[in-house]
């Protein structure tokens, strides 16, 4: 027995480790670090306004640098797909039914746009961002639009003009 | 070690009931038996079946989609009748897809379908199916599983020897089981015979889109085709319908086309008669028969009248047509997976006649023929029969094919499928139906290549099966196990409508193929928006086109104002999500049409007329999302003099 329990109790350390995902950690003045519950962060900042550039969220993108210049090809590709696919809840000028994509890349990385739009789903289940922002709206659950890395590509680089 | 005591006296335990469970099966006939019998149907939750089937619906007029072997319910496909629950029929598009030569005819009596071949293989492609009332045959597709295509099909009456593929789906036959005046005309009803004629049908299918298209029909004596067959392999350019009323009665058939002892199979060489049509053979006919076909594209049906068929006169082709002598009024006509064998099942009968292809090339060659009808040849009996099947049963209908050299016959009147051995004719099995079997399904089974392990009875009489629900119940259905020797009846289900024929493939062949969304960058329809910017209101006097799109969980607009009592309007409802199986629907209240059920990245039409002065709210008919009750909004309707103009937005 004493065999099979102690994997046991490592796997439940372990478990209880990862649970601390979901908090944030902050240096204090005397260097020491302190964890933040994730629910005082959210009581004071909403979702749409957080800065989570450090977070490139949860799916297939997991890297993603950008060239220092726009690709006009690209974003006029993206801003046709945005049109089709994402205004009837994206509006550019004004909060809809999700949050407007303007100055979405001071707030969020490109890989976590990216896993956004190609999979919500996987997203609101696994990412705290997400999740926020799907309560912050009204529980209205992103669309999978079943676009491609490559149309989803477009459509960053379509926000990325949006500042 | 405590342990070890526990696992004993548990086992001990356990062995003990076994052993008396064992003594109670003795008994009840059920049990230990019966649960590995439960294994054999049970899909685990979130598992998928192993094979698809495709149940004619009869008068339901639809084609509903089963899985083996659980016999659980996938969907019904709306074919010849009108389906609130997507709207077909309804639907400015699709309404044009039950036109006919009578009119919109919002019904028909779907009988047998037949999934397309390749090499007399199924290919998956397509499933063909027959209107039985007002003679049609309709193309399914397997990708979208909508209803893509129907033809009408002139000169005939009860269209029953349909609908059925030869091996490289180059033609769908369809054949007439009510003689009928060819062209129609107004006569005695009592001058039928020698007058009235048969057409068999040849539809042209086109490989790359399906379409079809009326190569010939063959004028037939009067007789009743009551079903078919195409040669395959070697027998592959024929084509078999049994007949029966060579009696030519026109009234009380029920004894007066009873009275010969023989009907005919009459074997039809196609490639024959198409050579001869191809060379400028045939009579051009003035005729009038709708064709309509559905358009993945733009989402839309059109309808066109034809007005003119090719028939041939049987004299004209000699060679090409013969009449095979088959006992006691014979309905089912199978070839089997070799084509050597026709098999005539005379319903008035015990036996089953079986007929050799090989025998019938024979005769014909050394021209062995015992008289004529309407100087069709006919050939001797003995000359072509392979063997009589003495099946011990009453009232052979149908046969199908294992595979492996067996044959399942139904038997209607003792209700019970009978399973024999082809060359030999002898009987290896049979088990009972409940009840009063018609037609069997083996998924492949009227191919080349049988996919024998289960077979899918289909009976007319429900009876004590399920729990009783009033006077009507829906017919049952059994899957037996026929992978071994005996069959073994494992499960029993109901199905809907009156299926009569079935069909069905393995998973792998259709699911892959399946499709998930229609793009909505490849949405052609004249009326879809592309995106929710195009939403707009256009008037063209009574009639208002209302540009609408609908996602997750609103309408665009949603607010409508400037409509008047007495216009017509048209939504026309793009659904804007690209996931799998989010559609939204469509309802506006006293609206005398349905609901319409819209595919992500479709576009579909409702017509409203509004009769009365108020706000009225239309809303989505289909449970989308948490916040599927607010998708909803509201149009003011204005009296017919009013001059409010038009206007509509959302969230303003």
């Amino acid at each position: 027995m004493k065999k099979l329990i102690t994997p046991l109790i490592v796997l439940l350390a372990f478990t209880i480790a990862s649970c601390g995902g979901g908090e944030s950690t902050d240096t204090a003045d005397d260097g020491s670090v302190k964890k933040k519950p994730a629910s005082m962060l959210e009581s004071t900042v909403p979702a749409s306004e957080r800065i989570t550039l450090d977070n490139k969220g949860v799916g297939r993108i997991k890297d993603l640098p950008l060239d220092a210049t726009i690709d006009v090809e690209m974003v006029a590709r993206g801003e046709k797909i945005f049109n089709t696919n994402c205004s009837a809840c994206h509006k550019i000028d004004k909060r809809f039914i999700g949050p407007s994509p303007k100055g979405i890349m001071k707030r969020r990385s490109p890989e976590w746009i990216m896993n956004m739009i190609l999979d919500p789903q996987l997203m609101v289940e696994q990412d705290r961002c997400a999740k926020d922002l799907l309560i912050e709206f009204n529980g209205a659950a992103m669309a999978n639009q079943n676009m491609t890395v490559e149309q989803a590509r477009d459509i960053l680089e379509y926000f990325r003009t949006l500042d | 070690m405590k342990t070890n005591i526990f696992l004993k006296s548990t086992l001990i335990i356990g062995l003990i009931t076994l052993i008396v469970g064992c003594g109670q099966n003795g008994n009840n006939g059920s049990g230990a038996l019966g649960s590995s019998i439960a294994e054999k149907v049970y899909v685990a939750p979130g598992e998928r079946d192993e094979q698809y089937a495709f149940l004619s619906g009869g008068y339901s007029g639809n084609l509903t989609v089963y899985g083996l072997p659980s016999g659980r319910l996938f969907k019904e496909i709306p074919v010849f009748s009108q389906f609130p629950t997507s709207g077909y029929g309804y639907s400015e598009e699709t309404k044009p897809m039950l036109n006919t030569s009578f009119g919109f005819i919002p019904w028909d009596d779907l009988h047998h379908p037949d999934i397309s071949q390749t090499n007399g293989e199924l290919d998956g492609r397509w499933i063909f199916a027959n209107g039985n009332n007002t003679p049609r045959i309709a193309r399914i597709s397997l990708t979208t599983f909508e209803t893509e295509e129907i033809i009408e099909v002139p000169n005939s009456a009860g269209n029953h020897s349909s609908s059925f593929i030869t091996e490289n789906t180059e033609y769908v036959v369809a054949g007439t089981r009510f003689a009928v005046p060819v062209p129609q005309q107004d006569m005695p009803i009592n001058e039928y015979k020698a007058n009235f004629k048969g057409a068999l049908t040849f539809i042209a299918v086109d490989q790359e889109h399906g379409h079809m298209d009326i190569k010939f029909q063959l004028l037939m004596p009067g007789f009743n085709y009551d079903l078919s067959h195409p040669g395959r392999g070697k027998s592959h350019g024929w084509f078999f319908f049994s007949t029966y009323n060579t009696e030519e009665a026109n009234t009380l058939l029920e004894v007066n086309a009873s009275q010969n002892d023989k009907d005919f199979i009459a074997a039809i060489n196609w490639k024959k008669i198409e050579e001869f049509v191809n060379n400028g053979g045939g009579t051009k006919m003035a005729a009038n028969y709708a064709h309509n076909v559905y358009d993945e594209s733009t989402h839309m049906a059109t309808s066109t009248m034809k007005k003119e068929v090719l028939t041939v006169n049987p004299m004209d082709v000699p060679g090409a047509i013969y009449f095979l002598p088959t006992p006691k009024s014979p309905h089912g006509c199978d070839v089997d997976p070799n084509g050597e064998y026709i098999i005539g099942a005379g319903k008035l009968s015990a036996n089953i006649t079986v007929h050799s292809f090989d025998k019938m090339l024979a005769a014909i060659e050394a021209e062995k023929f015992d008289g004529d009808a309407y100087g069709i040849p006919i050939l001797n009996y003995d000359d072509v029969l392979a063997g009589s099947v003495q099946s011990g049963g009453l009232g052979p209908l149908h046969t199908e094919f294992d595979g492996r050299g067996n044959a399942y016959t139904t038997f209607f009147i003792s209700s019970e499928v009978v399973k024999w051995k082809l060359d030999t004719w002898e009987v290896v099995d049979r088990k009972p139906t409940y009840y009063s079997v018609g037609h069997l399904m083996i998924p492949g089974g009227n191919s080349r290549k049988p996919h024998g392990k289960y077979l899918v009875a289909m009976n007319k009489i429900t009876k004590d099966r399920y729990l009783p629900t009033g006077p009507e119940m829906e017919h049952s259905a059994q899957i037996y196990d026929i992978s071994g020797e005996k069959m073994e009846l494992l499960y029993d289900f109901p199905t809907h409508g009156e299926p009569h024929y079935a069909a069905g493939a393995d998973a792998e062949l259709i699911m892959n193929n399946s499709k998930k969304i229609y793009r909505l960058d490849e949405n052609n329809h004249p009326y879809g928006i592309k995106n929710p910017g195009e939403a707009r209101i256009e008037r063209k006097g009574k009639e208002v086109h209302i540009y609408m799109s609908s996602i997750r969980s609103h309408f665009t607009p949603d607010n409508i104002e400037g409509i008047k009592v007495g216009d017509k309007v048209y939504f026309h409802i793009t659904n804007h999500e690209q996931d799998f199986d989010v559609p939204h629907g469509f309802a506006m209240i006293g609206q005398g049409t349905s609901e319409i059920l819209i595919m992500p990245g479709q576009t579909k039409t409702s017509l409203w007329e509004p009769k009365q002065v108020g706000v009225w709210p239309f809303y989505c008919t289909d449970f989308c999302s948490a916040l599927h009750q607010e998708m909803q909004g509201y149009i003011r309707v204005s009296p017919a003099n009013s001059n409010i103009e038009l206007s509509w937005s959302l969230d303003e």
